[in-house]
Order: structure tokens, then sequence, then C-alpha cells
């Protein structure tokens, strides 16, 4: 078994980032809410808010 | 002990509580479907000008109702089948935590219901959208957040099961492109359902008199965080459901894992800004926040897309090529197998939701173009493209795929089978393009009479407008007709479907359990890597594996590019706004 | 297979990708380049954009506005309503006002003339759809829309509203006459 392991480890190493983050269904999720909360809805709930009154 | 069953024909490995959880969840959603397709006619017969079938107050109600279940209840329902097929049956792993799984299907069962229910009683009338400060009966919102709580608990049910895969082992390497497209749907429904409890539990508070204030401003813009997103989970998810049809008709390979998945990385960072497209003609609103969210921040997500519309074919048509199929640059697809409804309900959706759906979507997005079209009756035109040709015939392909494999039933009807696909995509193509239409000439969406009966100012759209309406509305019966015979097959398939496996009883296709002799204790041998592609002599021309999709690629772009020029050159002719 | 089965290679981000998708993604990716910079690019040199000046109106506050303009201005009245019709000033404010179920007041402009509308509603959502232009903006309560506008052809336009707005909603139209 530990020789099995041995060469996974090793090839773990070499993966992209970019593979690490699209083999982790976790990061993804944080992503995919983070992403769209900030630009999204943080943002345009502060376009709304920022609306002045009317000045009459 | 987790049992499973391994299908003898295709070698799937099925967990029996995600076996009866997939049939439930499936059947709850074609049942869905159908109260959404006879909602469907009964709008269609009084769109149409000629036949104005329903009374106004009984027209919005049937509307809301339609909306919302064919919106909402059928595609999520269905995609809850998806995931638990994507996770437990593709991953040959148990589903985690299955009573949570079925606590979660028997939420949105009551919740479902429960707005319905409200929207019937006619007093919550308020369409999909539900603008506040029209108010509907409390029992509306509070079935929405019922229901969305249900569809949460599926979402974690299903990471919940690929982290039990990846812990006991069940595959070697990286989980399948199929179903990495489901996890991608996944992640956008839990902000999607997030979206919708921040929205909906305020507004049911204040149905309530809890709460005495909703900004109604404030409320689309969280509103369509999850109104938008919610249709983004379906093209998440049936993007997997094309990839999937294509493997299993044709066994295609992605053409690249790499490209296919860094294309659905690109959805999980920029698709839902997309929520944006309704706002665009909103009061107060920077132009600044537009852009950046209309365009999915340069339109990176459609640039996603384009890549799926290269890759799905393509894979078909370098499998095809590998079987001998390599005479001229279309060979490939002409001998597709066009008689076989899952794979023409597959390529129908595919071909409707890039050139229907795709490019009308792009194009009335953008944030000045949005003017001349926002809230006419091109919306609707345009997402039962997407929506109804993308989604809802993928999920139909993907039914006539399951009806042998999980329901184990033999499909009855079968020339009527082969039929439907066309007479469903005829039917509702129609719809789009002349809906569309109508909208460019002014018609207004969600209203009971473009004749204005009534009132004494007095205005007519241009006669055309009423053709194209009438058009759409025959358009509309014929998809009706081809969603009805959808449903017949399936439902009578399941009914009345030769058995293929001796415990396929009628109970069992609505989500009871086979009988224990159809599963064994045994756990499925790990689900090994695909076979390294042996180097093969090119098949393609110039480098290119497959020319023939370069080629039906090319024309969408020419297409793109010609249609969104026009829009603009109609939008400079309006009257000066700045 | 593979789409249903765990790619060929266990490292398969570093699998080189072929030519096609290369050049597919170069050439879309430089027309979504170019659509977005469509947007500011309109915004620069073209003369139909959305403004950005919103306020947050009351209802009486607004209605008050509506109502002086309408003393000032008044031309005429339509209908069995009585339904002032305004001329404003060249250039001048408009104030607009939809509510279940009509547009208030209605308007006479001029060619090529440049005026300031304000737009909201003193109920629920409507939707401003002006025909045959069909230029379509939308109305949110509580939220007062400034926009300017130069009609550019003469005729008779109808306000229709797009947005649901209740059971009388079908019948809820405005009228804007603009002449040479």
């Amino acid at each position: 078994m530990a020789e099995e392991n041995k060469p996974d480890e090793q090839e773990d190493e070499n993966i992209s980032p970019w593979q690490q983050i699209i083999d982790n269904p976790f990061l993804l999720l944080f992503i995919c809410v983070a992403m769209p909360t900030v630009f999204y809805t943080l943002w345009g709930v502060m376009e709304v808010a920022t609306i002045p009154t009317a000045p009459y | 002990m987790a049992q499973f069953r391994q299908c003898p024909d295709t070698g799937l490995f099925f967990h029996k509580e995600a076996e009866n959880l997939m049939k439930a969840n499936a059947v709850a959603g074609v049942v869905c479907l159908l109260i959404a397709g006879v909602l469907a006619l009964l709008v269609v017969l009084t769109r149409w000008p000629a036949v104005h079938l329903l009374p106004a107050d009984a027209f919005y109600m049937v509307l809301t109702a339609h909306g919302i279940c064919a919106l909402i209840f059928w595609v999520i329902f269905f995609e809850m089948a998806i995931l638990y097929f994507a996770g437990s049956t593709l991953l040959r792993s148990r589903l985690a935590t299955p009573r949570w799984a079925w606590a979660g299907f028997v939420l949105m069962i009551v919740g479902a219901v429960m707005t319905l229910a409200a929207v019937f009683a006619g007093k919550s009338s308020v369409m999909m959208t539900s603008y506040v400060p029209m108010r509907a009966e409390p029992s509306f919102y509070l079935g929405l957040v019922i229901f969305a709580v249900g569809a949460l608990i599926g979402c974690f049910v299903y990471l919940g099961t690929l982290v039990v895969a990846k812990n006991e082992k069940t595959y070697e390497g990286s989980v399948p492109l199929v179903t990495f497209g489901a996890t991608v749907a996944c992640v956008i429904a839990i902000f999607t359902i997030a979206s919708g409890a921040e929205i909906l539990i305020p507004t049911y508070l204040w149905s309530i008199g809890y709460i005495s204030h909703i900004d109604p401003a404030m409320y689309r813009v969280i509103w369509w965080a999850l109104g938008h997103s919610s249709q983004q989970i379906n093209v998440a998810a049936h993007v997997a459901v094309w990839y999937l049809i294509a493997g299993v008709i044709f066994g295609a390979r992605p053409m690249s894992e790499k490209v296919s998945r860094a294309a659905y990385l690109l959805y999980i960072f920029f698709l839902q800004l997309a929520s944006a497209h309704h706002l665009m003609t909103d009061p107060g609103i920077s132009s600044e926040w537009k852009i950046f969210n209309t365009s999915y921040a340069m339109y990176l997500a459609v640039l996603a897309s384009m890549i799926h519309g290269l890759t799905v074919p393509g894979a078909i048509e370098v499998a095809q090529r590998k079987k001998g199929l390599t005479n001229g640059s279309f060979e490939w697809l002409r001998k597709a197998p066009w008689g076989n409804p899952v794979f023409s309900s597959m390529f129908i959706s595919l071909v409707g939701f890039g050139f229907l759906g795709g490019i009308s979507g792009v194009v009335m997005g953008t944030e000045q173009i949005s003017i001349i079209i926002h809230n006419t009756i091109y919306v609707p035109g345009h997402f039962h493209a997407t929506v109804v040709i993308g989604t809802t015939m993928a999920w139909m392909g993907l039914t006539y795929l399951l009806i042998p494999v999980l329901f184990r039933r033999k499909m009855i009807l079968p020339q009527a089978a082969k039929l439907q696909p066309y007479i469903f995509g005829l039917g509702m193509s129609l719809v789009a393009v002349f809906h569309m239409a109508a909208g460019t000439l002014g018609v207004a969406r969600r209203h009971w009479d473009m004749g204005f009966a009534g009132n004494p100012l007095g205005f007519e759209y241009p006669a055309t407008a009423y053709l194209l309406m009438g058009i759409a509305g025959i358009g509309g019966v014929i998809a009706v007709a081809g969603g009805a015979l959808f449903i017949a097959i399936a439902v009578g398939s399941l009914v009345f479907g030769e058995k293929l496996q001796k415990e396929a009883g009628l109970l069992q296709s609505f989500g009871f359990p086979l009988a224990d002799s159809a599963y064994t204790n045994e756990k499925p041998a790990r689900l090994p890597m695909a076979p390294a592609e042996a180097v093969e002599a090119d098949h393609g021309e110039a480098g290119f594996e497959a020319p023939g999709t370069f080629i039906l690629a090319m024309v969408l772009l020419v297409s793109f590019v010609i249609y969104y020029f026009i829009n603009w050159k109609y939008l400079s002719e309006v009257w000066g706004l700045s | 297979m593979t789409s249903f089965m765990p790619p060929a290679q266990k490292n398969w981000w570093a699998v080189p990708v072929g030519r096609q998708e290369i050049v597919w993604i170069a050439i879309a990716l430089v027309w979504c380049l170019i659509m977005f910079f469509m947007m500011p690019f309109w915004h620069m040199y073209g003369d139909q954009n959305i403004s950005n000046e919103g306020y947050r109106v009351t209802p009486i506050k607004y209605q008050a506005k509506v109502n002086e303009m309408i003393e000032k201005y008044k031309v005429r009245e339509v209908g069995a309503m009585k339904t002032p019709v305004v001329a404003p000033p060249d250039g001048g404010d408009i104030y607009l006002m939809a509510r279940l179920w009509s547009w208030y007041p209605m308007l006479e402009l001029k060619k090529d003339v440049t005026y300031r509308l304000h737009l909201t509603s003193i109920d629920w959502n409507h939707g401003f759809s002006l025909q045959p232009v069909n230029i379509n903006l939308q109305v949110v309560p509580g939220y007062e829309f400034v926009l300017n506008i130069t009609p550019n052809k003469a005729g008779e336009y109808t306000i229709v509203c797009n947005e649901y707005c209740g059971i009388m909603h079908h019948t809820m139209l405005g009228k804007i006459w603009v002449k040479e």
C-alpha cells in the first residue's frame, strides 16, 4: 500500500492550482457565492441605498 | 449497509436509496410539467388575439401559476434527480444521508402545493416576480421559502455525497465531467436559494404585517439574484446533460477536459452577475454597475457558453469521425441517429439554446438595447428558447434515456417518441421567434389584452403584431401537443411499459424501492479512469479535429454579430435619451 | 465514454489543448470584448442612454410637483375624465406620474427639443412603454427617474403600461403628442 500511495502524492504536487480549484467543490461553492454577493448584491444594494432624496 | 444494483444494459450502479429519490423527484418534476403545460395552453389561447379565451383575472392567475410551476418547480425537482444521479450513480457511491434527502423532498412538495394553492385561491396573482408593494397571500411566499429550504437540503446532500465518494475512494482521479457540471449547478443553486431566502423571508414577514415596508427597488435587486440565477442552474445542468447524452449515444469524450471544465469555472465566477439583465432600465442605479454586471464582467460567461457550444457538438463529431463518417464536413451529422429521441431532444436543445436563446439573451441584456426590449413580449420569447427549448428539451432527452435504465421499463409508443422532440421543438421555436418579433413591435408581456379594451384613448399595435401573436399562438398549441405527447409517453411507460426486470412494478415506478432481490450488499468496484486515448491518425482537417463543428460555430458567430448590430441600428432610431 | 468517467489522466489540466479550441476561444473572446466596449462607447458617442439620475421621493411631494406643472402649463383637457394636457416650455421639466391605472397628465411636446422627464409611480411598479417608438423604462414606486428626452419625429404617441399592475393593467394608457 505504502508503495502504491507514493507516486500518487508526488503527482499531486505537480497538479496545477487551477485543477486543484476545479477539483474542490467547497472552494467552488465559496467562489460561486462570494463573486455575485460582492459584485451584484452588495454593490447593487449600495447603489440603491445611496440614491439621494429629491431636492424639492 | 448500502445496497446497490447494477443495470445489466448500461453497467451503471444504482444505490437503492438514491435510486428511489431520483424516481420520486423526476416524477414530481413531470407532474409539475404537466400542470405547467395545461396552464401554458390557457395562456397561449388567451394571448392569441383571435381566441382570447380567459377573462383578465383568470389569465393573470394562470400566468402566475404557469411561471412558478414551469420555471421553478419542474426544473428544480428534475435537477434534484440529476444531482443524485451525478453524485451517486455516476460516482458509484452511496448517497450521503438519504433521510435528509427525503426530508428535503417532502419540504419541496409541501412548499409547491402551498404556493400553488395560494395562487389558485385567487388572491395571489402577483406573477412569479411578486414585485412589492403588490401583495400576495402569506402562504404564497411561505410556500416558496419551504420549497427552497427543501432544495437547499438536496444540494447539501449532493455535496455530502461528493465527500463520501472521495473518502471511500469510489472513483479514481477527478470526478467525471458530467458530475463536475452537476456540481456547478449545485453551487449556483446554493447562491440562488440564499438570495431567495434573503428576499422572500422579509417579504413573508411583511405580508403578515410584521415588517411595515419593503423597499421596491431593493426588492428588485435581490429578487433577481434569485430569479435569474435559478435559470443559470438550468444552464449549468443542461450543459452537463448534453455532455452526458453525447457520451452515452456516441461514446464521445470531451475534446479537452481542461477547456470544458475551465468554461464551467467561468460560469462559477461570472454567470450569476447577469441577474442585472432585468434592471437595465431601473432608476438611479449607475451605469458602471449595470455594465459590469450585465456583461458578466466582460462577457466571460458568454465566452464559456460559446466554448460549450463548440465542444459538445465537437465531441460528437470527433466520435463519429472515428467511426469512419469522414466524408465532407457534415457526414457525421447527417448520419447521426435522428430517430432516437434522446439524441434529437439533446441536439434541438443545443441548437435552440445557442441560436435562439443565447443570441437574443446577450443582445437584450446589453445596457442600452434593453431600452427597446425591456418588458415587451420579446422577453418571454427569449426565455422560452433558453428554458424550454434549452433546459426542458434536455430534460426530456434525459427522461427517454432513464426510462429503461432507472425505471426498468421499456418505452411505449416508440414511433410517437421519434416525432415528439420535433413537434415540441418546432412549436416552441415558433413561440420563441414570433414572440420576439412581436416584442420588437412593442407588444407588452404579462398583458391580458393587446387591444386595450375599455380604454377610450385608443391605441392599436400595427396589424403585423396581431399576425405575429397569432402565429405564436399556433406555435404554442403545437408545443403543448408535443409536451402532452412527452408526458403520455413518459408516464405511460412507467405504468404500462414492458418490465425489463421483474421487480419493477407500478409502485416502483413512483419511488418505491425495488424488491430486495434486485440488490446486493456488494460494494461496486472502484470507478476507473477513462481508458487513455490511443494516438490515432488525425481524422479532421488542417489540425482541426472537428471541422464541421467549427463551420457551425462560425455560422453562430456571424448570426450573432449581424443580429447584435441590427439591434443597435434599431436603437439609434428612437428618441434621444440621456 | 469519458464524459461520465473520470478523465483519462490524473493531471488533466496539463494535457495540451487542440488548435481548434484555441482558435475558437480567441475569436469568441475578441467578440466578447467588442460587445463589452460597445456599451461605454455608446455612452460617449450614442444618443440613447439611460441616465443615472434618480431620487427617492414620496407620492405626496411628487403629486404636488405634478399639480404645479399642470397649473402652469395646461393647454387643454381631453376625454370624459377631463385629463389635462400639458405643454411644458422648451427644455423644461416634465413630471409624469404612473398610478392605477393611468399615466397622468398627458403631454404636448415639440420635435427636436430636449426636455427633462421625471417619472415615478405612486402605488405599484409600472412599465413606461412608449409606442410606436418602443422605448421601455421601469417605473418603481418611491423612486424618481430623471431622463433627458428628445422626440425626433412628430406624431401621436401612446404610453402603454408593460409592467403587470393588477386587474385593469390592460387599460392603462397615456398620450404624448409631438408637434413639428
